[in-house]
């Protein structure tokens, strides 16, 4: 099955296919080789041995009322938006300051990110999108939540919900809109579904009026929703505590 | 930080754990702290890289002690998840089968 048939397929499976009119649908397919884990196509591979104890602790605790699961969620929460995404701030700052570097990023981003100390967790290749202002991406895992640990950090429990991971492909302006972002409709937006082999981070566009600020200044404006897709960058960044945190 | 989830959901357990007052972080400390020496007694090397490993086995062996569930419940639903994911078509959720 060819990359495209293989999502238009899942997307089917799980909500029925139907592109949103002026967009287009660019997929890279999860592959039928090992997904997040490896499988046989029909069905899902048993996480490691690590991961069953977590899920088994976890799911022990939870059924007899000694934990919250929301707690839990908060807690990894926290720690993705206070930790997760400098890495891959750091790289989008540097490709807006340094047109030799955004050009291996574009054309090598795995080799590209290496540069500036950053490996794959799990050996997969990184790609890296540029938006323009005629062209939107938007990163999603359509079947579990492949993502760019290693620059940034955890994924957000959003990006792992079973409404982003099929809505982001149905109806991508929809799902960009209740983010606060309107895409206009001259501007094509093209939905990315990551896999095992391929994790995808958004370079967005240099926000106006941050000509005159240093790399480690335009990292500190850089979100992680904006490297997925779901934000643009703005000179004023509206989550300052994020940001501070981003500077130091 | 976290190089993979269930990093992080280990973490956050024992977070939470402590806080609803299972167990005394100074507890949790030691109990962590008694795996990272065990790993450094068999001679595995000490670079960091299965700190959650140990952070995962001091979390087994507290819930344990403090009798919030035993050994024998956790093999058991470990097995059950495997067998959940093993029996979970492709793109669906994993969830576990009730009995």
């Amino acid at each position: 099955m060819d990359r495209r048939g293989f999502i238009r397929h899942a997307a089917a499976g799980a909500a029925g296919f139907a592109a949103a009119s002026g967009t287009e649908a660019h997929m890279a397919g999860h592959g039928d080789r090992g997904h997040e884990h490896q499988h046989d196509n029909a069905h899902q591979a048993v996480p490691s041995d690590l991961n069953l104890r977590v899920k088994a602790l976890e799911s022990l605790l939870v059924e007899k009322g000694v934990v919250d699961r929301a707690a839990l969620d908060t807690i990894v929460d926290l720690y993705e938006t206070k930790i997760g995404p400098r890495n891959g701030a750091r790289v989008v700052a540097r490709a807006w300051v340094n047109p030799a570097y955004r050009r291996r990023l574009l054309t090598n981003a795995t080799a590209a990110i290496a540069e500036l100390g950053y490996e794959g967790g799990q050996g997969e290749d990184m790609v890296v999108l540029e938006n323009t202002p005629r062209v939107h991406n938007l990163v999603v895992c359509t079947l579990c939540s492949c993502y760019p640990w290693p620059i940034l950090g955890l994924p957000p429990v959003w990006y792992k919900s079973a409404p982003y991971r099929s809505r982001a492909v149905i109806d991508p302006r929809g799902v960009l809109r209740e983010f606060g972002l309107e895409i206009a409709d001259e501007v094509e937006v093209r939905v990315w579904d990551s896999t095992a082999e391929l994790r995808y981070l958004v370079l967005p566009e240099r926000p106006p009026g941050t000509e005159h600020m240093t790399e480690e200044e335009l990292a500190a404006l850089v979100t992680r929703d904006s490297m997925i897709g779901v934000a643009k960058v703005t000179a004023r960044p509206n989550a300052p505590f994020v940001q501070q945190r981003l500077a130091r | 930080m976290f190089a993979e989830p269930w990093q992080a959901q280990a973490f956050a357990l024992a977070v939470k754990l402590s806080e609803a007052g299972y167990f005394t972080w100074k507890e949790w400390a030691a109990a962590l702290a008694a795996e990272l020496k065990a790993a450094a007694d068999r001679g595995e090397p000490d670079d960091g890289s299965r700190y959650y490993e140990h952070w995962l086995a001091a979390l087994e062996r507290l819930v344990t002690a403090k009798g919030l569930s035993d050994a024998a419940a956790l093999a058991e639903r470990k097995e059950a998840w495997a067998d959940a994911y093993r029996h979970t078509p492709h793109g669906k959720p994993v969830e576990l089968r009730r009995r």
